[in-house]
């Protein structure tokens, strides 16, 4: 199994096209990084003026903002969005590229069984979806701790504003880019799943963004009616629950409580969702699989 | 010699196509093994279900007398196989494609015997290109190169020389024989062209609609030396007519737009040059054609050779 496993990683990193995720990370995560060098000042100004009504900023405060730890929760805001579609490109390419390439039907004459075969070809893309997230981890993180310095963190929310220690900051990422890996398999794994049914990697890649951009706008749009007969069923709406990690409980004066999360319960609850569609996408893309005539 | 493959009523329906029907058939240890018929005959879906890849509608398929459902791990480990064309990883070189196809076949192989392998079928000094790179022919010998590696007991080669040159076609039919006869491999092979198959089968089966026209050794079921000639002259109508009128009047078929057909024995055919020649009837050009093609095209359209050529 891990000598199958090597041969997709190497199959998968061999290709030029692979490296395209990582640059084009690369090349967001530098592009906000030098704007927020730069002009970082008016950027916190904007964050600041929905509260500005209600509470008075000092310039030191707002200088204590701008720092590694909110230019990376900038960053992540930004990239997850993105990111499926990076993920989509080798997930959705895992079988049906094969069969375009017609080397699944060569690969299947082998002595592998069909679930092995789904198997390493799954373990691949998540391998894939992992290294780009502890790429952008590297670059978004720790680049932004190098380059801005780390102080305490403040996240801003529609009800006010979160606060924490920075000594409280740093699991929280290891938490969320830990839920983010989740999220983002779940994409690789209905990627994985439509490109079962596929004999070229385009169309698993383009129904997988379909699929993604309709779920995300019924899951952001505000109509009561589907609050509770669809939203809580799309695996999108889950998706952002990484979030979670930065929203902290306060005691009774209103202090922060140091490694507390607000509402665990929900972020743990969507994170079982999202591993239970995993689950079904690809125990789906295998049952498909096994019976599938290879015809290409 | 025991039985490496036997398949019995094999069966396969693609929703209302019958693609391959209530076949059966038997490959002996260490024979080469044509399997013969028009394009859409069925052999392809035959040789994927051999190899797992198309599940049948019915029927058995046993290989080295054990069931391939059951016991498919086991069987493809000693089954090396090309289906149609080639297709490999063409961002890969050719020693990093067989390299892969080691591994899936469950060995450990090193670089040294992957090189041996490539200089088999003559790519050792393109070991490290990009298969991107290779012609069909290349292409064709890695393929055959993959199947090989794991030095399979059956091979199985579905047209192997399609989209060949004639130089690409000799080399596949040498390697071939020297499979068969020095490293004493069962081989089934797959493909339309007679003239192929019988250079190289021990015995055939030929197939049409799915469905079995006939199966055995290659020389009980036809006579080689019974062949077809066309032949072309100044003055055709001339040639027919005099040659009805001679000894050979028995071996005339019919007279085409450009030629006269004769059926005779290839040892026959310098006597009948003697006597076109006695005729004063000037000859172009005499081209002889296998009965054995005779006999297919007779099996797969339902009309002798002569009269298919007759269309």
């Amino acid at each position: 199994m891990w000598k199958l496993l090597k041969i997709e990683l190497f199959k998968i990193f061999k290709r030029p096209r692979t490296y395209i995720a990582f640059g084009a990370i690369a090349a967001i995560v530098f592009l906000i990084q030098v704007a927020l060098k730069f002009d970082g000042k008016s950027y916190v100004d904007l964050l600041m003026s929905n509260l500005s009504g209600s509470f008075e900023f000092s310039d030191e405060f707002k200088n204590k903002l701008l720092n590694g730890y909110l230019i990376c929760f900038v960053i992540l805001n930004t990239l997850l969005i993105q990111m499926p579609l990076l993920v989509a490109l080798i997930a959705g390419d895992s079988i049906a590229g094969e069969a375009n390439m017609g080397t699944l039907r060569l690969s299947l004459t082998k002595p592998v069984s069909r679930t092995q075969y789904m198997l390493v070809k799954f373990a691949a893309s998540v391998v894939y979806t992992l290294a780009l997230l502890i790429w952008m981890a590297a670059l978004a993180l720790f680049g932004s701790m190098l380059i801005f310095g780390t102080n305490d963190m403040v996240v801003l929310r529609s009800e006010g504003i979160e606060q924490m220690k920075d000594f409280d900051v740093l699991w929280r990422y290891v938490a969320a880019f830990g839920y983010a890996a989740v999220a983002l398999t779940t994409v690789s794994a209905l990627a994985f799943l439509l490109s079962v049914f596929a004999e070229n990697s385009i169309g698993p890649i383009i129904a997988t963004m379909s699929i993604v951009i309709v779920f995300t706008i019924l899951s952001e749009m505000n109509i009561p009616i589907y609050d509770k007969t669809i939203k809580p069923y799309l695996f999108t709406s889950h998706m952002v629950a990484w979030k979670g990690f930065f929203y902290v409980k306060a005691d009774a004066e209103g202090t922060t409580i140091n490694g507390s999360i607000e509402n665990l319960p929900a972020v743990l609850r969507s994170l079982g969702i999202l591993v239970a569609y995993i689950v079904l996408f690809f125990s789906t893309a295998v049952w498909v699989f096994r019976k599938k005539d290879i015809l290409t | 010699m025991g039985s490496i493959i036997r398949v019995d009523h094999l069966t396969k329906h693609f929703r209302d196509i019958k693609a391959v029907e209530n076949l059966s058939f038997t490959v002996e240890e260490g024979q080469v093994y044509g399997f013969l018929g028009q394009n859409g005959a069925g052999k392809s879906t035959t040789i994927r279900m051999l190899l797992t890849l198309i599940q049948p509608t019915s029927g058995s398929i046993d290989i080295f007398g054990m069931d391939l459902q059951r016991h498919r791990k086991e069987i493809l480990r000693q089954v090396g196989a090309i289906i149609e064309r080639p297709d490999l990883y063409k961002y890969l070189t050719a020693l990093e494609n067989l390299r892969i196809f080691a591994t899936m076949s469950g060995i450990k192989i090193s670089g040294k015997k992957l090189m041996d392998q490539l200089a088999m079928v003559g790519l050792e000094q393109r070991a490290h290109s990009k298969v991107k790179t290779y012609s069909q022919g290349m292409k064709q010998r890695l393929g055959i190169a993959t199947a090989l590696v794991h030095d399979p007991k059956l091979i199985i080669l579905d047209e192997p020389t399609n989209g060949l040159d004639p130089q690409g076609i000799a080399d596949i039919r040498n390697l071939i024989l020297m499979l068969s006869r020095e490293k004493n491999k069962t081989l089934l092979i797959s493909s339309h062209l007679l003239s192929e198959i019988e250079l190289i089968a021990d015995s055939m089966l030929i197939i049409d609609k799915g469905k079995k026209l006939v199966e055995g050794r290659v020389n009980d079921l036809f006579d080689p030396a019974e062949t077809v000639v066309e032949l072309k002259t100044t003055n055709d109508a001339a040639a027919f007519e005099k040659l009805s009128g001679s000894d050979f009047r028995e071996f005339v078929q019919q007279r085409r737009n450009d030629c006269v057909l004769l059926k005779l024995h290839r040892n026959r055919i310098p006597e009948v040059l003697k006597e076109l020649v006695r005729m004063e009837v000037n000859v172009i050009s005499l081209h002889s054609k296998h009965s054995l093609e005779d006999y297919f095209l007779s099996l797969t359209t339902g009309q002798p050779h002569v009269e298919a050529l007759k269309n």
